[in-house]
């Protein structure tokens, strides 16, 4: 499965470049990427874990750049 | 600055009240506090009250430092809590109490305030640009008028129309969804989505697409796909899902910002640690080797190289779809500068797709313009390109009723009876087998000979065959003007057509006679010689209409469709789609790569520069931490700046054609 989510207050380039590779980092993602210029982020992902894989990129990017919030 | 988010607004009055504590601190303390001394008089024992004073001035420097700055020493707290150490938060906070730790209370809040600064500034300015490029994409329409059964009319949201749903669209208003014309003539214009300035005359019958505006009067149409199949959001789709596909020169400065940063960081602590080692420890030049590894530690945020490349990137991408070209993404955009070979298709391309009589050639004892009647009327079953074509040349057409026991011979002929003359039409060998000969006096003429017989004798030549494009030679001319070196026609048409069309449009090179999986394998050469003698740097291009093309679409570097808007297939399978049939869009195009590749390089260049530059003046101490903070975001700020010039484009291209 595919799917896009907005993120907002997504302030830096390089976060977003360090989010993107994280989440391409858990298990079950396929790929996935954050664009800073469109403020989104794309995970395709098994189905199986999606929600899992959602749960855990939202950990991620809490954890590079805290103001930034994903609008699921 | 209008137009400020919320939180923009909140940053904003940090910064100015922050930056008016400062200054009045800067005021007392400058001003101030040397008066105390002065009125100490001169040898009495310690000044007490000014050293009190100068510390008490020291601590309330701390109020502007974290009215302005706790939210960057919040982040470096959580981000050294989350592991993520390295970021630009982390390195001003270590810089700045850095600062703090050598005395420097002043330089301290300056840098933060100027950091701060700085940071809205790039805030402001990519939100301005994204909004500016959205501008660009503004085709999404905000609201559809539907039609009840009872001619009530609601306006509701895009989302909710169904397929089916009877909608009016008013002069000036977005067509919500593809849709068919059922009431009403209108001419829409097209050019938010085509980059076709003359409006499109549509009429009951016909289909609409989503994103067009319509002209002056109202027309009444039936949805028939839903909001979110309809072009503009398919559209929409891939211009977003662009920016996510990069350009090699993004993710060649992504790799490099990964390895920047801890270098400059390692380099940063050598420059505090081991000169004092050296000197000796302890001594009073450890202060002045602190600040100056902190001044690196500024310098070392990679956020203005890592921004300028897609911001660069994205503003082309958007420039293109303003002229009506969708670029699947950056990695496209970046290789449509380096084509070095365009391969493309021949029918519907370079030209019309579309036959019509280019020759005519009647021999004694009648005229052309009978000649063409007749086979017009011999044609009349057929429903045959080339039969439409004949058709379609013929002004005054016989009545139906004068034409009997027409008959279409899948072989390569048709046969009539036109008042009492047997007429026949087709290909030499099918009048030659009916027992007439031919003389061909037009055997030169590119396109395809139809021969005409009456009762048994051979009455003319009609030569039907498909006009290059108006403007193909042209654009032909731009496109070599524009760097390809080479531009390879291929097409299934026979020699003398292909040799014609190619001389006519000044190509060189072409393969005809070509079967379609001929195209594959003619591509796959092409690509063979290009990669060998470019060490596989070059590029090659396929253009074509869309039609049969998946293939060669998808083994070429850049698979280019024309002619695609409302086609799935072609949009699904090309990298780069040309939503109508213009080929001098490709040029333009090409000019848009070539600007983008131009200002991210230059926006590389100039960052790596000036922070290298201030690396190496820092080191030897000549940089301070103000020049530091400009290395950072300052040239943040003017990348930014320099990438909002690919927006200005349109301005360009107008004037042109004023």
């Amino acid at each position: 499965m595919k799917k896009k989510f907005k993120l907002v207050d997504l302030d830096c380039a390089n976060c977003a470049a360090k989010m993107e590779e994280a989440i391409k980092g858990i298990e079950g993602v396929t790929d996935a990427s954050v664009s800073f210029m469109t403020q989104k982020m794309m995970i395709e992902a098994d189905d199986a874990v999606f929600d899992q894989v959602v749960k855990e990129a939202v950990e991620c990017i809490a954890k590079v750049e805290p103001d930034c919030k994903v609008v699921l | 600055m209008k137009n400020l988010s919320d939180k923009q607004k909140k940053e904003l009055g940090r910064i100015i009240i922050s930056l008016g504590l400062f200054i009045i601190l800067l005021i007392i303390e400058k001003a101030v506090l040397p008066y105390f001394e002065v009125s100490e008089g001169p040898g009495s024992a310690p000044p007490t009250p000014a050293l009190v004073a100068g510390i008490i001035i020291n601590i309330l420097y701390l109020v502007p430092y974290f009215i302005v700055g706790h939210d960057v020493l919040r982040k470096c707290l959580q981000g050294i809590k989350n592991k993520q150490i390295f970021d630009e938060s982390f390195l001003m906070t270590i810089a700045t109490l850095g600062a703090f730790g050598c005395g420097e209370f002043e330089e301290a809040v300056a840098v933060m305030l100027f950091y701060q600064v700085g940071e809205f500034f790039q805030s402001y300015a990519v939100g301005k640009s994204r909004g500016a490029i959205s501008e660009l994409m503004d085709i999404a329409p905000d609201f559809a008028n539907r039609e009840a059964e009872d001619g009530s009319i609601e306006v509701i949201d895009p989302d909710e129309i169904g397929i089916g749903d009877i909608l009016i669209v008013k002069p000036g208003e977005k067509i919500p969804t593809d849709a068919l014309v059922v009431e009403g003539r209108s001419f829409i214009n097209t050019s938010a989505l085509t980059g076709e300035s003359v409006p499109r005359e549509v009429k009951e019958g016909e289909t609409v697409i989503s994103g067009c505006i319509n002209g002056e009067t109202l027309l009444k149409v039936q949805a028939v796909k839903e909001y979110d199949d309809s072009t503009v959001m398919q559209i929409l789709e891939l211009v977003e899902n662009a920016a996510s596909r990069k350009s090699e020169t993004e993710s060649f400065i992504t790799r490099f910002a990964k390895y920047y940063t801890p270098a400059v960081v390692i380099a940063a602590l050598g420059l505090a640690f081991i000169p004092p080692i050296v000197i000796g420890p302890f001594s009073q030049e450890f202060g002045k080797w602190l600040l100056r590894a902190c001044t690196f530690l500024v310098i070392s945020c990679p956020c203005a190289l890592v921004i300028s490349v897609p911001l660069a990137f994205f503003g082309g991408i958007g420039a293109a779809s303003k002229e009506g070209v969708l670029v699947k993404g950056s990695n496209f955009l970046e290789q449509m500068a380096k084509i070095d070979t365009l391969v493309t298709d021949k029918t519907g391309t370079l030209t019309e797709g579309k036959f019509s009589v280019s020759y005519m050639e009647a021999a004694d004892g009648i005229d052309t313009d009978e000649l063409i009647r007749l086979a017009a009327a011999a044609e009349t079953g057929s429903t045959h390109p080339i039969a439409a074509a004949i058709i379609a040349a013929c002004d005054k057409p016989y009545p139906p009723s004068k034409v009997k026991d027409t008959h279409v011979d899948a072989g390569g002929g048709v046969k009539a009876v036109v008042g009492k003359d047997e007429i026949i039409v087709g290909k030499k060998a099918y009048l030659e087998d009916a027992g007439i000969t031919v003389e061909d006096t037009l055997e030169d003429a590119a396109g395809t000979h139809c021969y005409v017989g009456r009762n048994g004798k051979y009455v003319g030549t009609v030569v039907v065959s498909d006009k290059p494009k108006e403007n193909a030679k042209e654009a032909i001319a731009d496109i070599l003007k524009a760097g390809v070196k080479r531009i390879v026609m291929l097409t299934g048409d026979a020699e003398n057509v292909a040799a014609a069309v190619a001389s006519d449009l000044g190509i060189k090179d072409y393969k005809a006679g070509l079967l379609p999986q001929d195209k594959v394998s003619a591509v796959e050469e092409l690509l063979k010689v290009l990669k060998a003698s470019t060490r596989g740097k070059g590029k090659l291009a396929f253009i074509g209409d869309g039609i049969n093309d998946a293939p060669v679409l998808s083994i070429s570097d850049v698979g280019i469709a024309m002619g695609s808007l409302g086609s799935d297939a072609a949009i699904e399978a090309a990298d780069v789609v040309i939503m109508d049939d213009d080929l001098s869009r490709i040029p333009k195009v090409m000019q848009i790569a070539k600007k983008t590749i131009g200002i991210s390089k230059a926006n590389i260049t100039f960052a790596l520069f000036v922070k290298f530059a201030c690396l190496i003046l820092g080191a030897i101490g000549i940089a301070n931490m103000w020049m530091a903070v400009f290395a950072d975001v300052g040239v943040a700020v003017i990348c930014i700046l320099n990438s909002m010039r690919m927006l200005m484009r349109k301005d360009e291209q107008s004037k042109m054609h004023d």
